[in-house]
């Protein structure tokens, strides 16, 4: 019989309470029980950056962490960044405008990390966002677009509106 | 790639987890799991008891205290990172910190865990040896201290017992003045170094060094202190011909190699960096930006 545990986790600000096997990763709990299959998983080892996530509002592997750990802490994933169902959170927005993505599948590690870092550091430097993304790989941009739209991001993020908000 | 099976342990208090420690075989404790946790995805150890340290008590904290900075085994590298007396008391400690991973990894990541996994090129490893840090364990038979020059045992071993574990290091702290530097040379910025060095600095009244340590970490299996070099360079007013000349001997430090590096370019990079961290450290004696 595998262990199991009882946990309570909030994610994206609702509340989860659900019993998982003591070794099921975050990343797999967020998936596979919670159906969030935004947050995606390249190369469960810790090296790919896609399941990032924000843990009490830092970022973390998803797959380096057991979901028994996340009991009593809060997770933010992809699919609580835009306030709705036909907006996106200014980071989409300038992602979109800028071609920070083509396949896609690394975009919302990026994003997720990029919550986080622009929150910190609202005015970087292209030096600092690029430091700041060096744990996400991607294989089809180039880091360009992402680059140029982590940084536009940071101005409609602090004006405080993108172009279509 | 899914963890194996394992029961789960989350003692909350230091003498908990050494009970657990003394009674439970084949445990492995779990500090940030930036590399237990690739390690149990990848099925490279296969625990039967997993020993979760993150919510012991009492175990994070950065406080000074007689000349030393003590720092908790479970401090978040990210608190390293932004914490203010770090950087200000101990800012090599601060400038090897943005090498350590990516800011992910420094999220969870843990100064004991890194101290632990011992990793030959890790940074961390490298500060504690460059600073002559004391590392404190607890045991069944209570508290001891070891030097870290003591902690390495062989590769990736650190010298405790399995039924000990680490709780917190010390970190002597340098004269106000002091001149330092964190460099290292890695193929993409976040990898493990290929090679890394540290320097610090300390000069006399009249310009001559006085104070000096210069730690080598990627070229051996536990971070190389390089004694010659410093012993070369004390009492002698800095130069770059000084440097450079002094830095030479670090050529002939046996030096491993694996799949990024011949042991010959290690040691190139040993005697190159080494110069550099040098040149950096003593540009900023006295608070110089370098």
């Amino acid at each position: 019989m595998a262990e199991s545990r009882n946990i309570t986790v909030t994610v994206n600000g609702k509340r989860h309470e659900q019993q998982v096997q003591v070794r099921l990763t975050l990343a797999d709990f967020l998936r596979q029980q919670l159906g969030l299959t935004g947050t995606h998983l390249g190369c469960e080892h810790g090296v790919c950056g896609a399941c990032t996530v924000l843990l009490d509002g830092n970022s973390t592997r998803s797959c380096l962490m057991l979901a028994v750990q996340a009991h009593g802490h809060e997770v933010a994933t992809v699919e609580g960044l835009a306030p709705g169902p036909d907006a996106l959170h200014p980071l989409q927005e300038a992602f979109r405008d800028n071609h920070g993505l083509q396949c896609g599948f690394c975009t919302p590690g990026i994003l997720m990390t990029l919550v986080e870092f622009l929150r910190d550091n609202p005015n970087p430097t292209e030096q600092e966002v690029r430091v700041a993304i060096s744990g996400n790989l991607c294989r089809c941009t180039g880091y360009q677009g992402i680059v140029a739209a982590a940084l536009d991001a940071a101005k409609r993020l602090q004006t405080g509106k993108g172009p279509s908000a | 790639m899914k963890p194996p099976r394992f029961h789960y342990h989350d003692p909350k208090t230091v003498p908990e987890v050494v009970g657990l420690l003394k009674t439970l075989p084949n445990a492995r404790m779990l500090a940030g799991g930036q590399s237990l946790m690739p390690m149990l995805n990848m099925r490279l150890v296969l625990p039967d008891h997993l020993i979760d340290l993150n919510r012991v008590e009492g175990l994070a904290y950065i406080r000074e205290t007689g000349g030393a900075l003590e720092i908790g085994a479970m401090t978040r590298q990210r608190e390293l990172e932004f914490s203010e007396i770090v950087r200000e008391l101990c800012p090599m400690m601060h400038e090897a910190i943005l090498q350590v991973g990516h800011r992910q990894t420094r999220n969870r990541g843990t100064l004991g865990g890194s101290l632990c996994q011992l990793d030959p090129s890790a940074e961390l490893v490298a500060v504690a040896a460059a600073l002559d840090a004391t590392v404190a364990v607890a045991g069944p038979k209570g508290k001891r201290e070891i030097p870290f020059s003591e902690f390495p045992k062989t590769y990736m071993t650190p010298a405790i017992e399995p039924d000990e574990l680490l709780t917190g290091v010390r970190f002597p702290l340098w004269a106000k003045n002091h001149g330092h530097a964190f460099v290292e040379f890695a193929r993409r910025h976040g990898d493990f170094a290929i090679v890394s060095a540290a320097a610090l600095l300390e000069e006399d009244g009249g310009g001559k060094i006085k104070r000096a340590s210069v730690t080598l970490g990627g070229v051996a299996a536990a971070p190389v202190r390089v004694r010659e070099l410093e012993k070369a360079i004390m009492g002698h007013v800095a130069s770059d011909a000084l440097f450079r000349e002094a830095c030479e001997v670090c050529r002939k430090i046996e030096a491993m190699q694996d799949v990024h590096a011949p042991s010959s370019y290690r040691q190139h990079l040993a005697a190159v960096l080494s110069r550099r961290a040098l040149e950096k450290a003593h540009a900023r004696i006295g608070g110089g930006r370098g």
